[in-house]
Protein backbone atom coordinates (compact mmCIF):
# COMPACT_ATOMS: atom_id res chain seq x y z
CA UNK A 1 0.00 0.00 0.00
CA UNK A 2 2.62 2.63 1.06
CA UNK A 3 5.14 1.18 -1.75
CA UNK A 4 2.29 1.76 -4.74
CA UNK A 5 2.31 4.90 -2.92
CA UNK A 6 5.59 6.04 -3.47
CA UNK A 7 5.96 4.46 -6.49
CA UNK A 8 2.80 6.69 -7.36
CA UNK A 9 4.48 9.83 -6.76
CA UNK A 10 7.84 8.76 -8.17
CA UNK A 11 5.62 8.45 -11.50
CA UNK A 12 4.61 11.80 -10.87
CA UNK A 13 7.47 13.42 -10.36
CA UNK A 14 9.45 11.84 -13.20
CA UNK A 15 5.97 12.89 -14.91
CA UNK A 16 5.96 16.17 -14.05
CA UNK A 17 10.12 16.62 -14.78
CA UNK A 18 9.10 15.10 -17.99
CA UNK A 19 6.73 17.69 -18.92
CA UNK A 20 8.61 20.20 -17.93
CA UNK A 21 11.52 19.50 -19.49
CA UNK A 22 11.39 17.24 -22.22
CA UNK A 23 7.70 17.87 -23.99
CA UNK A 24 7.88 21.52 -24.72
CA UNK A 25 11.22 20.36 -26.83
CA UNK A 26 9.34 16.92 -28.51
CA UNK A 27 5.91 19.27 -28.96
CA UNK A 28 7.14 21.97 -30.61
CA UNK A 29 9.44 22.17 -33.95
CA UNK A 30 10.33 25.73 -32.94
CA UNK A 31 11.76 24.46 -30.01
CA UNK A 32 13.65 22.24 -31.13
CA UNK A 33 15.53 24.52 -33.93
CA UNK A 34 15.85 26.48 -31.24
CA UNK A 35 17.60 23.84 -29.24
CA UNK A 36 19.40 22.55 -32.00
CA UNK A 37 20.43 26.02 -32.73
CA UNK A 38 22.04 26.99 -29.46
CA UNK A 39 23.60 23.81 -29.21
CA UNK A 40 25.43 24.43 -32.46
CA UNK A 41 26.23 27.48 -31.35
CA UNK A 42 27.97 26.41 -27.83
CA UNK A 43 29.86 23.89 -29.38
CA UNK A 44 31.91 26.39 -31.65
CA UNK A 45 31.36 30.02 -29.94
CA UNK A 46 32.07 29.03 -26.11
CA UNK A 47 35.77 27.54 -27.10
CA UNK A 48 36.55 30.94 -28.91
CA UNK A 49 35.28 32.76 -25.87
CA UNK A 50 38.30 30.88 -24.20
CA UNK A 51 40.43 31.81 -25.86
CA UNK A 52 39.16 35.67 -26.24
CA UNK A 53 39.11 35.48 -22.69
CA UNK A 54 42.72 34.13 -22.38
CA UNK A 55 43.87 36.42 -24.71
CA UNK A 56 42.23 39.25 -22.43
CA UNK A 57 39.95 40.39 -24.87
CA UNK A 58 36.98 39.86 -23.75
CA UNK A 59 35.34 42.96 -24.30
CA UNK A 60 36.66 43.17 -27.64
CA UNK A 61 34.31 40.14 -28.63
CA UNK A 62 31.78 42.56 -26.87
CA UNK A 63 33.02 45.71 -29.46
CA UNK A 64 32.79 43.13 -32.26
CA UNK A 65 29.45 42.42 -31.66
CA UNK A 66 28.38 46.08 -32.15
CA UNK A 67 30.67 46.35 -35.11
CA UNK A 68 28.88 44.14 -37.03
CA UNK A 69 25.48 45.80 -36.52
CA UNK A 70 25.75 48.42 -39.57
CA UNK A 71 26.77 45.53 -42.26
CA UNK A 72 23.44 43.69 -40.67
CA UNK A 73 21.67 47.23 -40.78
CA UNK A 74 22.70 47.40 -44.32
CA UNK A 75 21.22 44.00 -45.47
CA UNK A 76 18.27 44.33 -43.74
CA UNK A 77 17.43 47.96 -45.28
CA UNK A 78 18.20 46.83 -48.56
CA UNK A 79 16.61 43.16 -48.75
CA UNK A 80 14.39 43.08 -45.35
CA UNK A 81 14.90 40.45 -42.61
CA UNK A 82 16.40 38.56 -44.92
CA UNK A 83 19.32 35.80 -42.95
CA UNK A 84 21.42 35.58 -46.02
CA UNK A 85 21.94 39.61 -47.05
CA UNK A 86 22.74 40.13 -43.34
CA UNK A 87 24.82 37.69 -42.55
CA UNK A 88 27.06 38.56 -45.96
CA UNK A 89 26.69 42.25 -43.83
CA UNK A 90 27.15 41.53 -40.91
CA UNK A 91 30.37 39.35 -41.71
CA UNK A 92 31.74 42.17 -43.72
CA UNK A 93 31.28 45.27 -41.59
CA UNK A 94 32.95 42.74 -38.71
CA UNK A 95 36.18 42.09 -40.77
CA UNK A 96 37.12 45.42 -41.48
CA UNK A 97 36.35 46.47 -38.62
CA UNK A 98 38.62 43.07 -37.36
CA UNK A 99 41.44 44.01 -40.00
CA UNK A 100 41.11 48.18 -39.54
CA UNK A 101 41.55 47.81 -35.56
CA UNK A 102 43.89 44.90 -35.68
CA UNK A 103 46.35 46.30 -38.22
CA UNK A 104 46.24 50.05 -36.54
CA UNK A 105 47.30 48.14 -33.09
CA UNK A 106 50.12 46.07 -35.30
CA UNK A 107 51.81 48.52 -37.16
CA UNK A 108 51.00 51.72 -35.21
CA UNK A 109 52.11 52.69 -31.69
CA UNK A 110 48.47 52.39 -30.70
CA UNK A 111 47.23 49.29 -28.86
CA UNK A 112 44.49 47.59 -29.93
CA UNK A 113 41.70 47.97 -26.84
CA UNK A 114 41.53 52.02 -27.92
CA UNK A 115 42.04 51.19 -31.95
CA UNK A 116 39.08 48.72 -31.34
CA UNK A 117 37.03 51.37 -29.32
CA UNK A 118 37.49 53.69 -31.69
CA UNK A 119 36.15 51.42 -34.69
CA UNK A 120 33.28 50.27 -33.33
CA UNK A 121 32.21 53.06 -31.79
CA UNK A 122 31.89 54.44 -35.50
CA UNK A 123 30.50 51.31 -37.17
CA UNK A 124 28.14 51.26 -34.67
CA UNK A 125 27.11 54.86 -34.62
CA UNK A 126 26.78 53.98 -38.59
CA UNK A 127 24.46 51.02 -37.61
CA UNK A 128 21.78 52.52 -35.13
CA UNK A 129 22.05 55.71 -38.22
CA UNK A 130 21.04 53.05 -40.87
CA UNK A 131 18.47 51.16 -39.26
CA UNK A 132 16.62 54.70 -37.89
CA UNK A 133 16.77 55.93 -41.25
CA UNK A 134 14.02 52.70 -41.89
CA UNK A 135 11.94 53.78 -39.08
CA UNK A 136 10.37 51.83 -36.17
CA UNK A 137 12.19 50.25 -33.03
CA UNK A 138 10.59 47.09 -33.45
CA UNK A 139 13.26 46.33 -36.85
CA UNK A 140 15.95 48.01 -34.31
CA UNK A 141 15.43 45.39 -31.45
CA UNK A 142 14.83 42.63 -33.84
CA UNK A 143 18.61 43.48 -34.92
CA UNK A 144 19.81 43.68 -31.44
CA UNK A 145 18.35 41.40 -29.92
CA UNK A 146 17.34 38.51 -32.65
CA UNK A 147 14.65 35.99 -31.94
CA UNK A 148 16.21 31.95 -31.44
CA UNK A 149 12.16 31.16 -31.50
CA UNK A 150 12.49 32.01 -34.97
CA UNK A 151 15.25 30.22 -36.31
CA UNK A 152 14.10 29.22 -39.82
CA UNK A 153 16.46 26.47 -42.27
CA UNK A 154 19.07 28.64 -43.58
CA UNK A 155 19.98 30.02 -40.11
CA UNK A 156 20.02 26.41 -39.06
CA UNK A 157 22.14 25.73 -42.02
CA UNK A 158 24.04 28.86 -41.35
CA UNK A 159 25.20 27.86 -38.04
CA UNK A 160 26.01 24.16 -38.53
CA UNK A 161 28.54 25.49 -41.31
CA UNK A 162 30.30 28.03 -38.61
CA UNK A 163 30.50 25.57 -35.70
CA UNK A 164 31.92 22.81 -37.97
CA UNK A 165 34.58 25.51 -39.67
CA UNK A 166 35.22 27.00 -36.17
CA UNK A 167 35.95 23.60 -34.75
CA UNK A 168 38.40 22.53 -37.56
CA UNK A 169 39.99 25.71 -37.28
CA UNK A 170 40.30 25.29 -33.36
CA UNK A 171 41.28 21.52 -33.68
CA UNK A 172 44.25 23.01 -36.51
CA UNK A 173 45.37 25.83 -35.19
CA UNK A 174 44.87 25.35 -31.72
CA UNK A 175 48.46 24.99 -30.85
CA UNK A 176 49.47 27.84 -32.20
CA UNK A 177 46.90 29.85 -30.40
CA UNK A 178 48.03 28.58 -27.28
CA UNK A 179 51.56 29.34 -27.84
CA UNK A 180 50.98 32.74 -29.43
CA UNK A 181 48.71 33.44 -25.97
CA UNK A 182 51.14 32.16 -23.57
CA UNK A 183 54.39 34.06 -25.14
CA UNK A 184 53.76 35.92 -27.93
CA UNK A 185 57.00 37.09 -28.23
CA UNK A 186 58.75 33.65 -28.07
CA UNK A 187 56.38 32.60 -30.25
CA UNK A 188 57.42 35.24 -32.50
CA UNK A 189 61.00 34.26 -32.24
CA UNK A 190 59.83 30.42 -33.45
CA UNK A 191 57.39 31.28 -35.90
CA UNK A 192 55.76 33.40 -38.50
CA UNK A 193 52.14 32.16 -37.90
CA UNK A 194 51.36 34.65 -35.22
CA UNK A 195 50.16 37.24 -36.98
CA UNK A 196 48.23 34.99 -39.27
CA UNK A 197 47.24 33.17 -36.34
CA UNK A 198 45.84 36.84 -34.33
CA UNK A 199 43.56 37.07 -37.72
CA UNK A 200 42.42 34.14 -38.05
CA UNK A 201 41.44 34.19 -34.62
CA UNK A 202 39.71 37.58 -35.10
CA UNK A 203 37.83 35.72 -38.05
CA UNK A 204 36.47 32.78 -36.23
CA UNK A 205 35.09 35.97 -33.47
CA UNK A 206 33.41 37.46 -36.54
CA UNK A 207 31.95 34.17 -38.14
CA UNK A 208 30.84 33.03 -34.60
CA UNK A 209 29.06 36.27 -33.88
CA UNK A 210 27.21 36.69 -36.82
CA UNK A 211 26.00 33.05 -36.62
CA UNK A 212 24.75 33.70 -33.18
CA UNK A 213 23.01 37.51 -33.57
CA UNK A 214 20.73 35.40 -35.96
CA UNK A 215 19.97 33.26 -32.62
CA UNK A 216 20.24 35.83 -30.19
CA UNK A 217 20.85 39.26 -31.90
CA UNK A 218 24.15 41.84 -31.85
CA UNK A 219 23.95 42.28 -28.16
CA UNK A 220 23.63 38.77 -26.55
CA UNK A 221 25.58 36.71 -29.31
CA UNK A 222 28.76 37.69 -27.34
CA UNK A 223 27.21 36.68 -23.93
CA UNK A 224 27.37 33.14 -25.53
CA UNK A 225 31.06 33.51 -26.16
CA UNK A 226 31.80 35.27 -23.12
CA UNK A 227 29.68 34.02 -20.14
CA UNK A 228 30.42 29.92 -20.34
CA UNK A 229 34.61 31.15 -20.78
CA UNK A 230 34.12 33.29 -18.11
CA UNK A 231 32.15 30.56 -15.41
CA UNK A 232 34.73 27.85 -16.44
CA UNK A 233 37.81 29.88 -16.06
CA UNK A 234 37.81 29.31 -12.03
CA UNK A 235 37.35 25.86 -11.73
CA UNK A 236 40.30 24.36 -14.27
CA UNK A 237 44.43 25.22 -14.60
CA UNK A 238 43.82 23.39 -18.56
CA UNK A 239 42.95 24.97 -21.61
CA UNK A 240 41.30 22.27 -23.47
CA UNK A 241 39.47 21.21 -20.04
CA UNK A 242 38.40 25.00 -20.63
CA UNK A 243 36.84 24.52 -23.12
CA UNK A 244 34.55 21.26 -22.52
CA UNK A 245 33.70 23.22 -19.82
CA UNK A 246 32.57 26.32 -21.34
CA UNK A 247 30.81 24.17 -23.95
CA UNK A 248 28.93 22.02 -21.21
CA UNK A 249 27.61 25.40 -19.67
CA UNK A 250 27.06 27.03 -22.84
CA UNK A 251 24.14 24.11 -23.86
CA UNK A 252 23.03 23.68 -20.46
CA UNK A 253 21.95 27.86 -20.02
CA UNK A 254 20.41 27.43 -23.63
CA UNK A 255 18.90 24.33 -22.48
CA UNK A 256 17.46 26.19 -19.22
CA UNK A 257 17.20 29.25 -20.70
CA UNK A 258 14.78 28.29 -23.17
CA UNK A 259 12.88 26.56 -20.55
CA UNK A 260 12.25 29.05 -18.83
CA UNK A 261 11.34 31.44 -21.92
CA UNK A 262 8.80 28.74 -22.79
CA UNK A 263 7.00 28.14 -18.91
CA UNK A 264 7.43 31.91 -18.14
CA UNK A 265 6.84 33.54 -21.41
CA UNK A 266 10.10 35.48 -21.00
CA UNK A 267 12.25 36.62 -24.02
CA UNK A 268 13.99 33.62 -24.96
CA UNK A 269 17.54 35.60 -25.39
CA UNK A 270 18.09 37.07 -22.23
CA UNK A 271 16.68 34.47 -20.73
CA UNK A 272 19.84 31.87 -22.35
CA UNK A 273 22.20 34.42 -21.16
CA UNK A 274 20.87 35.06 -17.74
CA UNK A 275 21.01 31.20 -16.93
CA UNK A 276 24.73 30.85 -18.06
CA UNK A 277 24.91 34.62 -15.86
CA UNK A 278 24.01 32.30 -13.01
CA UNK A 279 26.51 29.86 -13.65
CA UNK A 280 29.04 32.76 -13.77
CA UNK A 281 27.76 33.93 -10.48
CA UNK A 282 27.96 30.51 -8.73
CA UNK A 283 31.41 30.09 -10.21
CA UNK A 284 32.89 33.33 -8.89
CA UNK A 285 30.97 32.04 -5.59
CA UNK A 286 31.82 28.61 -4.83
CA UNK A 287 34.72 27.31 -7.33
CA UNK A 288 37.63 26.30 -6.29
CA UNK A 289 39.48 28.99 -7.16
CA UNK A 290 36.17 31.80 -6.30
CA UNK A 291 36.05 33.83 -3.32
CA UNK A 292 34.51 31.87 -0.57
CA UNK A 293 37.06 28.83 -0.98
CA UNK A 294 40.31 30.91 -1.56
CA UNK A 295 38.89 33.03 1.44
CA UNK A 296 38.06 29.97 3.33
CA UNK A 297 42.43 28.65 2.54
CA UNK A 298 43.64 32.10 3.39
CA UNK A 299 43.31 30.89 6.88
CA UNK A 300 44.09 27.39 7.00
CA UNK A 301 47.52 27.20 4.79
CA UNK A 302 49.66 24.37 4.28
CA UNK A 303 52.54 23.68 6.25
CA UNK A 304 55.38 23.78 3.00
CA UNK B 1 87.85 26.01 -36.35
CA UNK B 2 87.06 29.76 -37.10
CA UNK B 3 83.82 28.75 -38.51
CA UNK B 4 81.41 31.60 -38.51
CA UNK B 5 77.87 31.37 -37.09
CA UNK B 6 77.00 34.99 -37.49
CA UNK B 7 78.63 38.13 -39.32
CA UNK B 8 77.28 41.13 -38.91
CA UNK B 9 78.39 43.77 -41.74
CA UNK B 10 78.26 46.86 -41.08
CA UNK B 11 74.96 46.87 -39.14
CA UNK B 12 73.12 49.59 -37.80
CA UNK B 13 69.83 49.16 -36.21
CA UNK B 14 67.03 51.56 -34.45
CA UNK B 15 63.76 53.08 -33.55
CA UNK B 16 62.17 55.73 -35.32
CA UNK B 17 65.63 56.02 -37.29
CA UNK B 18 67.59 56.83 -34.11
CA UNK B 19 70.58 54.32 -34.64
CA UNK B 20 70.57 52.31 -31.35
CA UNK B 21 73.32 49.64 -32.62
CA UNK B 22 75.59 51.55 -35.26
CA UNK B 23 77.93 50.76 -37.74
CA UNK B 24 78.41 46.90 -36.91
CA UNK B 25 80.83 44.88 -38.14
CA UNK B 26 82.27 41.58 -37.23
CA UNK B 27 82.17 37.68 -36.69
CA UNK B 28 80.76 35.76 -33.94
CA UNK B 29 83.09 32.66 -34.31
CA UNK B 30 81.20 28.84 -34.20
CA UNK B 31 80.76 27.39 -30.81
CA UNK B 32 81.90 30.78 -28.89
CA UNK B 33 80.81 32.46 -25.74
CA UNK B 34 80.33 36.30 -25.62
CA UNK B 35 79.22 38.30 -23.04
CA UNK B 36 77.21 41.18 -24.36
CA UNK B 37 77.76 44.26 -22.17
CA UNK B 38 77.11 48.07 -21.91
CA UNK B 39 75.32 50.49 -19.94
CA UNK B 40 71.66 50.75 -20.44
CA UNK B 41 70.24 52.08 -23.53
CA UNK B 42 73.77 50.93 -25.25
CA UNK B 43 71.96 48.86 -27.56
CA UNK B 44 72.75 45.15 -26.18
CA UNK B 45 68.95 44.20 -26.22
CA UNK B 46 68.44 46.00 -29.75
CA UNK B 47 71.36 43.92 -30.77
CA UNK B 48 69.43 40.48 -29.52
CA UNK B 49 66.29 41.79 -31.61
CA UNK B 50 68.55 42.30 -34.35
CA UNK B 51 69.89 38.86 -34.56
CA UNK B 52 66.89 37.04 -33.70
CA UNK B 53 64.64 39.21 -36.98
CA UNK B 54 62.62 40.77 -34.38
CA UNK B 55 63.96 44.17 -36.03
CA UNK B 56 65.14 44.91 -39.24
CA UNK B 57 68.17 46.34 -40.25
CA UNK B 58 68.63 50.48 -40.77
CA UNK B 59 71.37 49.56 -42.90
CA UNK B 60 73.97 46.91 -43.39
CA UNK B 61 72.98 42.92 -42.43
CA UNK B 62 73.58 40.46 -40.09
CA UNK B 63 73.56 37.09 -41.33
CA UNK B 64 72.70 34.01 -39.49
CA UNK B 65 75.09 30.68 -40.89
CA UNK B 66 72.68 29.00 -42.86
CA UNK B 67 71.09 25.68 -41.36
CA UNK B 68 71.75 27.72 -37.89
CA UNK B 69 68.49 26.80 -35.48
CA UNK B 70 68.55 29.57 -32.63
CA UNK B 71 66.61 29.88 -29.72
CA UNK B 72 66.00 33.38 -27.56
CA UNK B 73 65.33 34.68 -24.35
CA UNK B 74 64.15 37.76 -24.10
CA UNK B 75 64.57 40.14 -21.43
CA UNK B 76 61.64 41.34 -20.90
CA UNK B 77 59.46 38.33 -21.31
CA UNK B 78 55.97 38.61 -22.67
CA UNK B 79 55.07 35.49 -20.79
CA UNK B 80 51.23 35.34 -19.49
CA UNK B 81 52.10 34.27 -16.55
CA UNK B 82 48.56 33.93 -15.45
CA UNK B 83 48.24 31.77 -18.12
CA UNK B 84 46.21 28.46 -17.34
CA UNK B 85 49.60 26.03 -18.44
CA UNK B 86 51.79 23.88 -16.37
CA UNK B 87 55.47 23.79 -16.03
CA UNK B 88 55.39 20.89 -18.81
CA UNK B 89 53.47 22.99 -21.04
CA UNK B 90 55.52 26.17 -21.04
CA UNK B 91 58.37 24.27 -21.40
CA UNK B 92 57.38 22.05 -24.30
CA UNK B 93 56.70 25.06 -25.96
CA UNK B 94 60.40 24.50 -26.92
CA UNK B 95 59.15 21.68 -29.48
CA UNK B 96 57.86 24.22 -31.59
CA UNK B 97 61.13 24.31 -33.88
CA UNK B 98 60.73 20.84 -34.07
CA UNK B 99 57.43 19.83 -34.37
CA UNK B 100 55.56 22.99 -35.88
CA UNK B 101 52.17 23.41 -35.95
CA UNK B 102 50.45 19.78 -36.40
CA UNK B 103 53.58 17.38 -35.47
CA UNK B 104 52.58 15.14 -32.71
CA UNK B 105 55.11 15.18 -29.40
CA UNK B 106 56.54 11.76 -29.23
CA UNK B 107 57.21 9.69 -25.92
CA UNK B 108 61.12 11.15 -27.00
CA UNK B 109 59.95 14.79 -27.07
CA UNK B 110 58.43 14.10 -23.60
CA UNK B 111 61.58 12.49 -22.42
CA UNK B 112 63.20 15.55 -23.86
CA UNK B 113 61.32 17.73 -21.65
CA UNK B 114 61.09 15.91 -18.82
CA UNK B 115 65.29 15.80 -19.02
CA UNK B 116 65.66 19.20 -19.66
CA UNK B 117 63.40 20.39 -16.72
CA UNK B 118 65.98 17.59 -14.61
CA UNK B 119 68.50 19.58 -15.95
CA UNK B 120 67.46 22.75 -14.63
CA UNK B 121 66.93 21.26 -11.55
CA UNK B 122 63.23 21.44 -11.28
CA UNK B 123 62.29 17.71 -11.54
CA UNK B 124 58.74 17.11 -9.58
CA UNK B 125 57.37 20.51 -10.71
CA UNK B 126 56.24 19.23 -14.17
CA UNK B 127 52.24 19.60 -13.11
CA UNK B 128 52.56 22.59 -11.18
CA UNK B 129 50.57 25.65 -12.55
CA UNK B 130 53.04 28.36 -14.08
CA UNK B 131 51.63 31.28 -11.62
CA UNK B 132 53.24 29.02 -8.73
CA UNK B 133 56.61 29.51 -9.62
CA UNK B 134 58.91 31.92 -8.00
CA UNK B 135 61.01 34.13 -10.07
CA UNK B 136 64.29 32.04 -9.99
CA UNK B 137 62.22 28.73 -10.70
CA UNK B 138 60.62 30.63 -13.82
CA UNK B 139 64.01 31.37 -15.29
CA UNK B 140 65.04 28.02 -14.60
CA UNK B 141 61.74 27.10 -16.38
CA UNK B 142 63.21 29.08 -19.55
CA UNK B 143 66.15 28.14 -19.62
CA UNK B 144 64.72 24.15 -19.88
CA UNK B 145 62.73 25.18 -22.86
CA UNK B 146 65.91 26.89 -24.37
CA UNK B 147 67.48 23.29 -23.51
CA UNK B 148 64.25 21.64 -25.62
CA UNK B 149 65.00 24.03 -28.44
CA UNK B 150 68.20 22.64 -28.75
CA UNK B 151 69.64 24.91 -30.67
CA UNK B 152 72.94 26.00 -32.19
CA UNK B 153 72.90 29.79 -31.44
CA UNK B 154 71.60 30.89 -27.89
CA UNK B 155 71.00 34.27 -27.31
CA UNK B 156 69.88 34.73 -23.93
CA UNK B 157 69.19 38.68 -23.17
CA UNK B 158 70.01 39.17 -19.08
CA UNK B 159 69.15 36.13 -17.64
CA UNK B 160 70.61 36.63 -14.64
CA UNK B 161 68.25 39.52 -13.13
CA UNK B 162 66.75 38.80 -10.14
CA UNK B 163 67.80 35.44 -9.29
CA UNK B 164 69.67 34.34 -6.48
CA UNK B 165 73.63 32.97 -6.31
CA UNK B 166 72.63 29.25 -6.16
CA UNK B 167 70.49 29.75 -9.27
CA UNK B 168 72.84 32.19 -11.27
CA UNK B 169 75.54 29.20 -10.37
CA UNK B 170 73.14 26.83 -11.88
CA UNK B 171 72.63 28.83 -14.84
CA UNK B 172 76.33 29.56 -15.16
CA UNK B 173 77.08 25.86 -15.82
CA UNK B 174 74.26 24.95 -17.93
CA UNK B 175 75.60 27.98 -20.19
CA UNK B 176 79.28 27.10 -20.17
CA UNK B 177 78.03 23.08 -20.76
CA UNK B 178 76.54 24.50 -24.12
CA UNK B 179 79.67 25.62 -24.94
CA UNK B 180 81.14 22.64 -24.24
CA UNK B 181 78.59 21.13 -26.26
CA UNK B 182 80.17 23.08 -29.29
CA UNK B 183 76.96 25.58 -29.23
CA UNK B 184 77.38 29.56 -29.42
CA UNK B 185 75.93 31.48 -27.11
CA UNK B 186 75.71 35.07 -26.76
CA UNK B 187 74.73 36.54 -23.21
CA UNK B 188 73.97 40.18 -22.34
CA UNK B 189 75.03 40.74 -18.43
CA UNK B 190 75.56 43.70 -16.19
CA UNK B 191 77.95 42.01 -13.90
CA UNK B 192 81.01 42.54 -15.17
CA UNK B 193 82.70 40.70 -12.49
CA UNK B 194 80.65 37.52 -13.76
CA UNK B 195 82.06 38.41 -17.63
CA UNK B 196 85.57 38.79 -16.37
CA UNK B 197 85.39 35.12 -14.21
CA UNK B 198 83.06 33.18 -16.22
CA UNK B 199 83.63 34.92 -19.85
CA UNK B 200 86.27 34.05 -22.64
CA UNK B 201 85.14 36.62 -24.42
CA UNK B 202 83.54 40.04 -24.66
CA UNK B 203 81.77 42.32 -26.89
CA UNK B 204 81.20 46.16 -25.03
CA UNK B 205 78.39 48.12 -26.35
CA UNK B 206 77.63 51.86 -26.35
CA UNK B 207 75.23 52.13 -28.93
CA UNK B 208 78.56 51.02 -31.16
CA UNK B 209 80.94 48.75 -30.49
CA UNK B 210 83.60 50.03 -28.17
CA UNK B 211 85.73 46.87 -28.06
CA UNK B 212 85.01 43.33 -29.10
CA UNK B 213 87.92 40.34 -27.97
CA UNK B 214 89.15 38.62 -25.28
CA UNK B 215 86.84 39.40 -21.66
CA UNK B 216 89.66 40.70 -19.78
CA UNK B 217 90.92 43.03 -22.39
CA UNK B 218 87.70 43.94 -23.20
CA UNK B 219 86.31 45.18 -20.08
CA UNK B 220 89.58 47.00 -19.30
CA UNK B 221 89.66 50.42 -17.72
CA UNK B 222 90.14 52.68 -20.32
CA UNK B 223 87.42 50.45 -22.46
CA UNK B 224 84.84 51.53 -19.80
CA UNK B 225 85.78 55.06 -19.67
CA UNK B 226 85.34 55.20 -23.60
CA UNK B 227 82.36 53.36 -23.51
CA UNK B 228 80.76 55.89 -20.54
CA UNK B 229 81.60 58.60 -22.48
CA UNK B 230 79.20 57.62 -25.36
CA UNK B 231 76.68 57.60 -22.22
CA UNK B 232 72.90 57.35 -23.22
CA UNK B 233 72.08 60.64 -25.18
CA UNK B 234 69.82 60.34 -27.66
CA UNK B 235 70.09 64.12 -29.34
CA UNK B 236 67.06 64.99 -31.37
CA UNK B 237 68.95 66.94 -33.19
CA UNK B 238 71.87 65.32 -34.39
CA UNK B 239 73.20 65.27 -37.81
CA UNK B 240 72.17 62.82 -40.49
CA UNK B 241 74.71 60.41 -40.47
CA UNK B 242 76.26 60.80 -43.99
CA UNK B 243 77.12 64.74 -44.15
CA UNK B 244 79.70 65.93 -45.74
CA UNK B 245 79.99 68.12 -42.49
CA UNK B 246 81.52 64.75 -40.54
CA UNK B 247 85.16 63.38 -40.47
CA UNK B 248 83.48 60.14 -41.38
CA UNK B 249 85.41 56.58 -41.48
CA UNK B 250 85.20 56.59 -45.63
CA UNK B 251 84.50 52.73 -45.15
CA UNK B 252 81.64 52.67 -43.16
CA UNK B 253 79.66 55.56 -45.41
CA UNK B 254 77.15 53.49 -47.42
CA UNK B 255 73.93 55.13 -47.00
CA UNK B 256 71.07 55.49 -49.56
CA UNK B 257 68.26 58.00 -49.08
CA UNK B 258 65.56 55.92 -46.84
CA UNK B 259 68.13 54.25 -44.64
CA UNK B 260 69.25 58.14 -43.08
CA UNK B 261 69.77 58.01 -39.80
CA UNK B 262 71.08 60.50 -36.72
CA UNK B 263 74.28 60.21 -35.49
CA UNK B 264 74.37 60.93 -31.88
CA UNK B 265 77.74 61.79 -31.27
CA UNK B 266 80.23 62.38 -34.10
CA UNK B 267 80.52 59.22 -36.41
CA UNK B 268 84.29 57.77 -35.17
CA UNK B 269 83.83 54.20 -36.09
CA UNK B 270 85.68 51.96 -34.12
CA UNK B 271 87.91 49.07 -35.99
CA UNK B 272 87.41 45.67 -34.79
Amino acid sequence: MTASRVTGTWRDVIHMLYETLILPFVEFGFMQRALFGAFMLSLSACPVGVFLMLRRMSLTGDAMAHAILPGAAAGFLLYGLEIIPMTIGGLIAGVVVALGAGAVARFTIQKEDASMAAFYLISLSLGVLMVSLRGSSVDLMHVLFGSVLALNNDALILIAMVSGITLCALGVFGRALVAECMDPLFFRSVSRLGSPVHFLFLGLVVTNLVAGFQALGTLLAVGLMILPAAGARFWTQSVATMCLLSVAIGVCSSAVGLLLSYHASLPSGPAVMLSAGSVYFFSVIASPRGLLLSHLRRSAHGSA
Amino acid sequence: MTEACLTFDNLTLGYNRHPAVHHMTGVVRKGSLVAVVGGNGSGKSTLMKGIVGLLRPTSGTCSIAPGTRFAYLPQLSELDRSFPARVLDLVSLGLWPKRGLLGRHSAEDRQAVTQALLSVGLEGVEKRSIDTLSGGQMQRALFARVLVQDADLILLDEPFNAVDSRTLTDLIALIKHWQDQRRTVMVVVHDLDLVREHFPEALLLARRPIAWGEARQTLSAENLLRARQFGEAWDENAPWCGQPAHDLHETMIDHDGIARHRHVARCNPYAL
